[in-house]
């Protein structure tokens, strides 16, 4: 109790040196929650943007289908059944066939993954009535911006696009860019061209052919004869998309712990350099008669209070803030890569009270820790030396 | 050991390392001090008053010999129970001041009671007696570093003295004040001396304070080469109140 009111008497008097101390603490506190928040909401709305973008509400693959091996593509078809048919006519889900192929804008050749959409689907936001009013004769097209930039391509050009039929044949046909869209995810927009699915099967020989089936978001599917396809909820879509997430988490963990080590060690400089400057006050203090342990106590606990404070000023200030960031979110502009990850033009961060509390913890325990280890030095001088200001 | 003999030293050495070898502070001290003395430790600088006064105070350990402090041997006492001698019986007075900066005057004196973890009540009329002794009653609230130089150190000697203790070292307690506060603050431990027959030992080589000793013992060269009493002119002073 009597180290308690010493620390806290100690802690007080000090006046401005402790509120300074106690203002850049809190800061330290409130900039790695709020950025560690962002981080995570930049996760989490990857996430949600991809499942809503993209996978709904799951997809039939077909059993052929690798999504990371394009080479997979040419097996990786086939004739959708009756209970999945009846799912895309009760506008439940929609089919996309896909294949490999290449378009030539202004004569360069860029290797392309045609998608073909069925064209009255509104169950991904993806502007695909717009193929549906293509020129008479000419194969409408839709790519997005990354596309389109990475080609030179503008709307309405007209590209030539070549593929391999069902038996193996190269074939071509000049196809019309009749919009280009503004995507945040590259899963749908990056090295891709979306015509009508009616015109792939055509082209490709394939009638009634899939890759893949979508289904809309909300709807549950029941057992059935799915053939050579199989359904995934989202979760497993994102399985390995979560494990890519949890790769970079493991990067942004050391660089988190690099950040936070080099805010560490201005707080430790500064507690260290406080502690050992007053090492002739702990002489003094011995003189009069306090025990080592006391000392110690007397010092570690003025660190934990100033941890404390700085802890309840940042959250005077930093809440508002934290608070504010969560409402209007922050805007990134126009970034669009984001490693293969849709990033959202405005990400609103994710403060969980894991990571709060983490920080806290961390924090205080670290503030506390750099009180207690010059203070343990010090008191195994001997009293005379520490009065003196010098080392044994 | 006698119980009037609050302190006794027998053959004490002490040696400190310098580079390869040892200096020699103290060398074959055998003294002895009653309850009550009002004693300088009197010498050039490096004869060993100080390192005498802090053996005595329980903060440094003799090299050989013994020094026994209220019936306890200095160098048998851990850091417990030398932390406990010096916060039940001793007090100390040093030529700095070293005065809590971030404390007021009347925390300052009060902290070797929080020590003894009195109640507040009582250290309250503890610290009001301490600072009507040293006339400081109208200063409670000063922070040191709005004090003058005579006040600090009348802070520092409430604060040694507020626990009324058995024995009180003074290391050079007048070198940073004036002839003026000199002479006040030695009168006062005169007084304080009297009335609450705490023994004083002083390490000094300041005249003003050897003018008011009964006991004066000289160093040189670590040794004891005069021990004699005194007879001062200046030890008339009156009652604290």
């Amino acid at each position: 109790m009597t180290v308690l009111r010493l620390a806290m008497r100690n802690v007080l008097g000090a006046g401005l040196k402790t509120w300074l101390n106690v203002a850049v603490l809190s800061l330290a506190f409130v900039v790695i929650v709020w950025v560690q928040g962002f981080y995570d909401g930049v996760n989490q709305q990857a996430l949600d943007a991809i499942i809503d973008i993209e996978y709904a509400g799951g997809q039939f693959w077909h059993e052929e289908y690798d999504k990371f091996d394009p080479l997979t593509l040419e097996q990786s078809h086939g004739k959708i059944t009756p209970d999945i048919q009846k799912m895309i006519d009760d506008g439940n889900a929609f089919p996309i066939l896909t294949t490999l192929g290449a378009i030539y804008p202004q004569g360069r050749m860029i290797s392309v993954m045609i998608k073909g959409v069925q064209t009255d689907q509104d169950i991904i936001p993806l502007p695909s009535h717009v193929l549906e009013n293509g020129d008479s004769g000419v194969i409408p097209a839709l790519i997005g911006t990354r596309m389109a930039e990475a080609g030179e391509i503008e709307q309405g050009d007209f590209i030539t696009m070549r593929w391999r039929d069902a038996n193996g044949t190269f074939d071509a046909t000049d196809v019309k860019i009749v919009e280009i869209m503004n995507t945040i995810a590259p899963s749908i927009d990056a090295g891709q061209i979306w015509i009508p699915i009616e015109k792939l099967r055509e082209a490709m020989q394939m009638p009634d052919e899939a890759t893949v089936i979508t289904v809309r978001k909300g709807y549950e599917v029941k057992a059935g004869e799915f053939g050579a396809f199989y359904f995934m909820l989202p979760e497993k879509l994102l399985e390995d998309m979560i494990k890519i997430i949890e790769g970079r988490d493991v990067f942004w963990l050391i660089m988190y712990s690099l950040l936070s080590g080099l805010g560490l060690l201005a707080i430790f400089d500064t507690q260290i350099l406080a502690v050992f400057r007053r090492r002739k006050e702990m002489g003094m203090l011995m003189a009069l008669g306090m025990t080592r342990r006391e000392i110690i106590g007397t010092f570690t606990l003025e660190g934990f209070i100033q941890g404390v404070f700085s802890v309840i000023v940042a959250f005077i200030w930093g809440s508002p803030l934290c608070y504010w960031t969560l409402k209007t979110g922050f805007r990134f502009g126009n970034i669009k890569e984001g490693g293969g990850f849709a990033i959202p033009t405005v990400v609103y961060p994710d403060y969980h009270p894991t990571l709060v509390f983490t920080t806290i913890f961390v924090l205080l325990f670290f503030i506390t820790l750099v009180s207690f280890w010059p203070a343990r030095r010090i008191v195994k001088l001997k009293p005379t030396d520490a009065l003196r200001g010098r080392w044994s | 050991m006698e119980n009037s003999k609050l302190i006794r030293t027998e053959n004490l050495m002490k040696k400190f390392p310098v580079g390869k070898g040892f200096f020699t502070a103290l060398r074959d001290i055998n003294l002895e001090f009653d309850k009550g003395e009002f004693t300088g430790l009197v010498g050039p600088s490096g004869s060993g008053k100080t390192t005498l006064l802090n053996i005595i105070g329980a903060l440094d350990d003799p090299s050989d010999g013994e020094a026994y402090v209220m019936n306890s041997e200095v160098s048998q006492l851990n850091h417990g129970d030398a932390a406990e001698l010096r916060n039940q019986h001793l007090g100390f007075i040093f030529q700095t001041y070293n005065l809590l900066p971030v404390y007021n005057v009347f925390e300052n004196v009060e902290f070797p009671l929080l020590l003894l973890r009195l109640p507040s009540k009582q250290r309250r009329q503890m610290v009001m007696d301490a600072l009507e002794w040293v006339g400081l009653t109208d200063k409670v609230k000063s922070k040191p570093a709005n004090l003058s130089g005579g006040e600090r150190q009348r802070v520092a000697i409430a604060r040694a003295m507020v626990k009324k203790p058995k024995i009180v070292l003074a290391d050079e307690p007048t070198a940073n004040l004036d002839a003026k506060n000199s002479h006040n603050v030695l009168k006062m431990m005169v007084d304080l001396n009297r009335e609450l027959k705490s023994t004083f030992i002083f390490a000094t080589h300041d005249e003003k304070v050897i003018r008011y000793l009964r006991r004066k013992i000289t160093l040189e060269d670590g040794k004891v080469v005069e021990d004699i009493a005194m007879t001062s002119t200046e030890l008339n002073g009156g009652s604290l109140s």
